[in-house]
């Protein structure tokens, strides 16, 4: 059934008869697994990829860089927890490498998203450092290219 | 004046191939440009990036040279090694494989090799459009072999049996099938094979959808060990790799009759194209995977169409190879071309008549689905409206 998540991934407006009839399924089969997928968390969602470059909404992305000190016998998770609970925080990833924790954040401007480092995560005790990049265009997200305009070159009818 | 008449000048063999059974369809399909089209006869999808990325490293080193006649060692090294493990047919890179321009051009060398002043070929019907004008222009005769629906499109041995005559040199197998979908098991080919053993007729497997199948693996006459010598397989890039505008194809087969297209080949041709031949290493090296991608998505459109197409009331033969779906349109009482006008007119979807395919099409049409599933549906919503007003 894990056909049902690769097609979900790529486009979640599929309904379940539509997808039955993609995996050679009954349609209440794959309604009862989504159903069991949303229950164990596997589908955590449904949501439409915005670009918002093409609104009037203003604002503005940035990815922040923290190092941090992890916490006796809870690691990096109490502080990510800690992080996660602020709405202006899009994403968080434990990462590899020369930091601990990236956190993409979304704000209406450049000094709200400033004041919230400074005030919020560098605030933070276990926080040892951050580092702010702005996102000055978005190119690709989710697998899907920005801005890209999908022309059929192909001849339209070959034998 | 200077009595020149160009007219004149063309080989009658060239004048009296016909042209294009679709040549007036294409040109309104062309000029209608927000129609949905499921005319199309190649991939979606653009030739995955790491193989691009071979293509243009090889420009950037300075491969820009013609290969040998062959093609270039290594790639003919990697397409014995694809045929061993995708196929578990064994071919000797050195003689036994040709890299082509396409596979329609090994097509033509090989019915070149074989066809002297009328020779028969036989062509199981309906199937892709180039091997009668290419028997023709070889000198030979096509004898078309109709297949039906309710035998899956498939040769059977009773129709090869009763048109095989004293003049028969060449048996097409062009399996799986553009414009069907139909393919041959390994027990349909056994009886084929029955029938070819004590002639000399030699098999042209054009294979170029071995990898398009939906029900396990292709399965190869030359898989049937006494098939080996007499059957050249022709396959290629095009399908597999979404590698259509690279044109790079191959045959396999007899050292004998891969010398003689060899020979062919470097008069007209010189090398395939030499960045293409490149790209085509990394292919077979590193694309398995890019296969199996685009083939889960095109069976997911397969079904889709199979079933929109009995939900409206065709009759609708399951394809099990290629992206091709053939339903019978004769329901609606309509021809093959009367059905594909109206519904380009009224509907603006195109779809390809099948009797563009040969005599045995007439009565269905070629809906492909190398389009996105958003296309297929709407498409066939379409088409189902347009068919309840014809039904």
């Amino acid at each position: 059934m894990e056909h049902i998540l690769r097609i979900l991934e790529k486009n979640c407006r599929m309904t379940p008869e539509q997808i039955a009839v993609m995996i050679d399924a009954a349609p209440d089969e794959v309604a009862a697994a989504i159903r069991q997928y949303e229950a164990d968390n596997v589908i955590l969602g449904y949501k439409p990829l915005i670009n918002w470059e093409k609104t009037s909404k203003e604002y503005v992305d940035a990815f922040i860089e923290l190092r941090v000190t992890p916490q006796m016998g809870q690691g990096f998770d109490k502080i990510a927890e800690r992080i996660y609970g602020y709405d202006m925080v899009r994403s968080v990833y434990l990462m590899s490498g020369g930091f601990d924790l990236a956190v993409f954040i979304e704000g209406k401007t450049l000094k709200e998203v400033s004041l919230f480092v400074s005030e919020k995560l560098a605030a933070l005790d276990q926080v040892i450092s951050t580092s702010t990049h702005f996102v000055l265009k978005k190119y690709k997200d989710y697998g899907v290219v920005f801005d890209h305009v999908s022309e059929d070159e192909r001849r339209v009818i070959t034998l | 004046m200077s009595g020149f008449d160009m007219a004149k000048a063309i080989s009658p063999v060239v004048k009296t191939l016909p042209p294009s059974g679709i040549r007036k369809f294409f040109d309104i399909v062309s000029e209608m440009k927000d129609a949905i089209s499921l005319g199309v006869g190649e991939p979606d999808f653009v030739t995955p990036m790491h193989i691009c990325e071979a293509g243009i490293q090889s420009l950037l080193k300075g491969h820009t040279y013609y290969t040998s006649n062959s093609g270039l060692s290594e790639l003919r090294e990697e397409i014995a090694a694809y045929m061993l493990r995708r196929f578990a047919l064994s071919y000797v890179p050195t003689k036994e494989i040709v890299v082509t321009v396409g596979g329609s051009e090994a097509i033509d060398l090989a019915l070149r090799a074989l066809i002297s002043a009328g020779d028969e070929v036989l062509v199981p019907e309906p199937s892709f459009v180039c091997y009668k004008p290419d028997a023709a222009l070889a000198g030979g005769v096509a004898v078309p072999i109709e297949t039906t629906q309710a035998d899956g499109f498939r040769l059977t041995k009773k129709a090869l049996q009763d048109a095989i005559t004293p003049r028969t040199k060449v048996l097409i197998l062009p399996y799986p099938n553009n414009p069907t979908g139909g393919i041959m098991t390994k027990e349909d080919l056994e009886q084929i094979a029955e029938v070819l053993r004590g002639t000399n007729i030699v098999v042209l497997a054009d294979e170029i959808y071995a990898e398009l199948t939906y029900a396990g693996k292709h399965f190869s006459i030359v898989q049937i060990p006494d098939m080996k010598d007499r059957t050249v397989v022709i396959s290629g890039f095009s399908k597999a790799y979404a590698m259509t505008g690279w044109r790079l194809g191959f045959a396999c087969g007899h050292s004998d009759m891969i010398a003689a297209m060899t020979k062919i080949h470097q008069y007209a041709i010189m090398s395939a194209p030499t960045t293409s031949q490149y790209a085509a290493i990394e292919a077979l090296k590193n694309g398995d995977e890019d296969i199996e991608m685009m083939k889960d998505e095109y069976n997911y459109r397969r079904k889709v169409m199979v079933d929109g197409f009995c939900s409206m009331g065709l009759d609708c033969f399951e394809p099990l190879g290629a992206f091709y779906v053939f339903p019978c349109i004769s329901g609606t009482g309509l021809d093959s071309n009367s059905f594909c006008e109206t519904l380009l007119r009224e509907e603006k979807v195109a779809v390809v008549p099948g009797n563009a395919f040969g005599a045995s099409g007439e009565g269905f049409v070629r809906c492909s689905y190398a389009y996105a599933i958003t296309n297929i549906q709407e498409a066939l919503h379409r088409i189902e409206r347009f068919v309840k007003r014809y039904k």
